[in-house]
């Protein structure tokens, strides 16, 4: 009885002890967290998820007011990548995708007001005043910013085409039973 | 092949793999047809491994056979050349040989029916030429793997020269049911595909040829055994018809004992394969001055009349193919390659290209595939596996979208060989499950990079806006300086005049 | 050709598959327990064919019903055989004139606590078949222990049909009157009582009478070279591989001998240990499940022989004469953890699954 007692006080001790010990040792500073998700986004702050930057995405993702498939520049790639380092199962089912788009200026229509260029966060857009501007296909996110400010509807955004060596192999349909 | 062959091939035969019907004959059997010229060829771009060929020839221009249409681009990469002598009608797109059903480009040639070479450039004994002239010749030949794989053959050849390659593998394997164009090409063409073997390991400098042949080929070992009688260099080695036997890291362990790293390739072991068709190329590339041009194809299936093998121009329409054979039926299901790798085919109006080892038309016996039932977790597909991978695992992680977790479980190393999925006893689509993840992973893997680009020109972007604030607000201070300066001097020689004035 | 005929969505390779399916493989299994079935069916007469049925139906009405509350398609399922099997494999281990009910709770629990409640087939982690045995042995152990001598159909003093249906209903009427007590179970009452085996075993049954079935057991425990018989058809047909079994059998068979070697008068003799209970039965039908064994050959190997030595402890030391349902459940849980560990090496790379050294390989010729 006394033997029991006193083994298993001396037990619970030891393990509090530890805890203790573990707290203060292994304590964390601060959150680290928002900055690793900030170092995760894309950073051009196009404000497709509808907040006021990729640093106000990541506090809301950290905070869990945003999942994290609010990125639609970043895809199924950056979810998977945020899940990982959150540790949840993403459920990649939510993101819609309908496939990258990229800004395409019509020529005819575009009158070179140059207003596109300041609004696009990734320097996609070349021109000068009164010239017909261009995307570059390789810099354009497609987060549609140009698109609001073009006074003429010159910017649209238009689907990439899906090529053989970008296709990819449907998910087979589960199984009946 | 001996007794005592016989039966150690029968105890030395492979414990992975599977052992499908192999629906060989007839067909096998068949004499060789010739393909007769289709109205319209198209030519891709695109036949082959690497970079696409970039074309040369405008529409209306007249070609000869065997003319450079599409130059090579890049260092991996391979040119094409006119199959016939015609015009060309167009460079346009063509529905590709690929299960997605999307189109590449081609170059639309017109034959003329002349069939008319141009110039032909042979030299007496190519033994003569230095290895690499030898590698530069496949290249301009158009060359590339025919086993399937249509990796350029001149890079492969320079690899293994660079690598100090001691072994040639020929592959003869042909391990896919249905197919028997390498069997015929042995049979019929077996001093050729010996000659290539031996231009082959002078261009890498190899000392030894072991052509790996399956077992279940009696007349093709007998053939090539013929050829190969005079020079002590090449072996013909008969191996056991187990499928994936013509898989290159399966053939390599069997013939040489050598298991080749899972992130090198065969070359860094010593040892380079290639296939008794591209040897052949490589023959008449350098003896006839022939690019390649013309492959042998097997068709065959149970929707097909009289199956055989066709030697058929690059570039022709499969729908070509099955009208010369004959349809007893509207075929169930198309398929390019053999059925355990072959690629189905979204219709008949996809053109043969320089990998294109069969076609096959099969009725609805052929592929009667039962639904898929649950994982019984039997085990079969583990023990089939010739990589040693757990398919049953990866599956079920692939179908909870935990891709990461199948790689981690040796998905990279899988080579979509269809043993897993053959042996299955509960028919589950296994190869789509590991397409649909390789796929899936690299599109993201894109995405990434993609957006590591795009991280890197916002930041780029923070920066400019912040140097041209600051030059702004330092052209501004500087405006105000001077017009500081300018009041002041002005102010001075106000008050010096009127001090001159009060004077 | 119709150029318009596009197979969408695009079907993967292979387009060439085997005639092997779930149905073929659990009707082989069943046509492999056949043979021992029907000896026993003539061994103990009409109310073992009649808990063989109620057993075999509760254990598809139990599927069934699941299916049906899961809104899956019943026909489809119940066609694949593997509640049939399941059904018949818990019938073969059952005291062969035990009551209605225990057939009829049985086959409900195997199917439906066993297997469906985890998801159906391919999801349960124990042998649904064993849970089910255990399950009843541990709640009802008296109907579960009550064995009888056999007492083959021809015979005269065989009950007949209706007495059959009788026995079925309301148990065995009399049942010290035919009571038998299985070889292991006489061994450890023996033990118990102080008796060596030696003494003990004098009078009872050579273990060669176990070949042929002569004597007290389950329906599945007697005819011991019947069920080898069917395990050796599942061998040659290919749906098993040898490693369960005789890794199951060295793990039974080693212990044993060495025991038994040391000292004879406390420890039973191997032909015993093989050829009584559900050894056979064990470690060709259910040690052998698909489902719940692991599936590398190195895998196996471990499990079977950890189902051999778990078996041989609990029949030696354990509380209960018996021992083969307890070691394959005890090994079913292992099962994940040695499938996690004893992965195949793959091609190219070391055990740990780093890339070979190419310079070593170079070396080899």
């Amino acid at each position: 009885m006394f033997a029991a007692v006193i083994s298993l006080t001396l037990l619970g001790a030891l393990l509090g002890l530890g805890l203790g010990v573990a707290a203060t040792r292994f304590a964390v500073e601060g959150d680290p967290l928002v900055d690793e998700l900030i170092a995760l986004m894309p950073g051009s702050n196009c404000g497709q998820c509808g907040m006021a930057g990729c640093a106000a995405a990541a506090q809301a993702i950290a905070e869990g007011s945003a999942t994290v498939t609010v990125c639609p520049a970043g895809g199924k790639a950056l979810a998977t990548m945020l899940g990982e380092k959150l540790g949840i199962s993403v459920d990649l089912g939510d993101i819609v995708d309908d496939g990258p788009k990229l800004a395409v200026i019509a020529e005819e229509i575009c009158i070179g007001c140059c207003r596109c260029l300041k609004v696009c966060p990734t320097d996609a857009m070349i021109g000068a005043p009164k010239q017909i501007h261009n995307v570059i296909r390789e810099a354009c996110t497609g987060c549609g910013n140009c698109i609001e400010r073009c006074p003429t509807g010159a910017a649209t955004l238009q689907p990439v085409p899906v090529t053989l060596p970008h296709w990819v192999w449907p998910k087979p349909a589960p199984a009946l039973a | 092949m001996g007794l005592i062959e016989t039966f150690l091939h029968r105890f030395a035969a492979p414990r992975w793999g599977v052992h499908p019907d192999d629906h060989k004959r007839p067909a096998a059997d068949a004499p060789l047809r010739q393909l007769p010229l289709p109205e319209r060829l198209y030519l891709p771009l695109q036949q082959h491994v690497g970079q696409p060929a970039r074309p040369i020839v405008l529409p209306g221009q007249k070609v000869r056979k065997g003319q450079l249409v599409a130059e090579a681009q890049g260092r991996i990469s391979a040119p094409v050349h006119a199959s016939t002598s015609g015009t060309v009608a167009a460079i346009g797109e063509i529905t590709a040989p690929h299960p997605s059903g999307l189109p590449f480009s081609a170059i639309t040639l017109i034959p003329d029916g002349n069939d008319s070479a141009g110039d032909i450039d042979i030299v007496a004994d190519p033994f003569a030429l230095a290895p690499d002239e030898i590698a530069e010749r496949v290249a301009a030949a158009g060359i590339v793997g025919l086993g399937g794989a249509t990796f350029p053959s001149a890079a492969k050849l320079a690899l293994g020269k660079r690598s100090k390659v001691t072994t040639l593998i020929v592959n003869g394997g042909e391990c896919e049911p249905y197919l028997s164009c390498d069997d015929r090409i042995m049979r019929d063409h077996a001093a050729d595909v010996v000659d290539g073997i031996r231009l082959m390991m002078h261009a890498i400098g190899a000392r030894e040829a072991l052509v790996g042949i399956e077992d279940n080929k009696p007349e093709a070992i007998a053939a090539m055994r013929r050829a190969a009688a005079g020079f002590a260099e090449v072996t013909v080695r008969p191996v056991p018809a187990r499928y994936p036997m013509g898989s290159d890291r399966q053939l390599i362990q069997t013939l040489t004992g050598k298991e080749v790293p899972s992130d090198c390739r065969a070359a860094d072991v010593g040892v380079i394969v290639n296939n008794v068709s591209t040897a052949n190329a490589v023959h008449r590339a350098l003896r006839l001055g022939e690019p390649l041009i013309r492959r042998i194809v097997t068709v065959n299936g149970g929707a097909v009349w009289q199956p055989g093998n066709l030697m058929v121009p690059v570039g022709a329409l499969v729908s070509d193919l099955l009208d010369f054979v004959g349809l007893k039926s509207e075929p169930a299901r198309l398929v390019m390659g053999g059925p355990m790798m072959g690629s189905v085919l979204p219709h008949a109006q996809v053109p043969v290209v320089k990998g294109t080892a069969g076609v096959l038309a099969f009725n609805e016996d052929d592929i009667a595939t039962p639904p898929p039932s649950p994982c019984i977790r039997c085990g079969s597909c583990t023990q089939a596996c010739p990589v040693g991978l757990l398919p049953l695992e990866m599956a079920a992680l692939i179908r909870n979208d935990r891709l990461k977790d199948a790689a981690v479980l040796g998905l990279p190393d899988c080579i979509a060989c269809g043993c897993c999925a053959y042996i299955c006893p509960s028919h589950l689509p296994l190869v789509q499950y590991f397409s649909h993840a390789k796929s899936e992973l690299w599109a993201q893997e894109r995405s990434t990079l993609r957006m590591e680009a795009t991280r890197k020109l916002a930041a780029e972007r923070a920066v400019r806006l912040e140097r041209d604030a600051r030059e702004k607000a330092e052209t501004a201070a500087r405006r105000k300086a001077e017009r500081a300066a300018q009041k002041a001097a002005q102010a001075a020689a106000e008050a010096a005049l009127s001090t001159e004035n009060a004077a | 050709m119709n150029p318009s005929s596009i197979s969408l969505p695009p079907v993967a390779s292979p387009h060439h598959l085997t005639g092997n399916s779930i149905s073929r493989i659990m009707l082989t299994v069943c046509a492999a327990l056949m043979p021992a079935t029907l000896f026993a069916f003539w061994l103990y007469g009409w109310p073992a064919i009649f808990l063989w049925l109620v057993t075999v139906l509760s254990a598809l009405a139990g599927e069934a019903l699941c299916l049906r509350l899961s809104e899956r398609p019943v026909a489809a399922v119940l066609g694949d055989g593997s509640a049939l099997l399941t059904g018949w494999l818990l019938a073969m281990s059952l005291p062969p004139w035990a009551p209605w009910w225990i057939g009829a709770l049985g086959g409900l629990f195997a199917t439906v606590i066993a297997k469906q409640v985890f998801g159906g087939l391919g999801c349960n982690l124990f042998n649904p078949a064993m849970v089910a045995r255990v399950f009843l042995l541990i709640s009802f152990p008296v109907p579960m222990t009550a064995w009888v001598a056999p007492l083959p159909i021809t015979a005269a003093t065989a009950p007949g049909l209706h007495d059959g249906l009788m026995i079925l209903l309301n148990g065995v009427p009399q049942l010290d009157a035919i009571a038998s007590a299985s070889l292991l179970s006489f061994a450890k009452t023996e033990l118990s009582r102080g008796v060596d085996l030696v003494h003990a075993l004098s009078g009872a049954a050579a273990p060669a009478s176990s070949l042929i079935g002569a004597r007290a057991g389950s329906l599945g425990e007697t005819a011991s070279l019947l069920i080898a018989a069917g395990g050796a058809l599942l061998l040659i047909t290919g749906v098993i591989r040898w490693h369960i079994p005789a890794a199951m059998a060295a793990g039974l068979v080693v212990p044993a001998a060495i025991a038994h070697a040391v000292d004879p008068a406390r420890y039973l003799d191997v032909a015993t240990h093989l050829l009584s209970g559900g050894a056979t039965l064990g470690l060709f039908f259910i040690a052998t499940d698909y489902v719940t064994s692991p599936n590398t050959k190195a895998g196996q190997l471990v499990f079977g022989a950890g189902c051999g030595l778990l078996t041989f402890i609990i029949r030696t030391w354990g509380g209960y004469p018996e021992g083969v349902a307890f070691a394959v459940l005890l090994m079913n849980a292992l099962t994940p953890v040695i499938d996690r560990y004893l992965r195949p090496r793959i091609l190219g790379r070391d055990w740990r699954g780093a890339p070979l050294n190419p310079e070593t390989e170079r070396a080899k010729s």
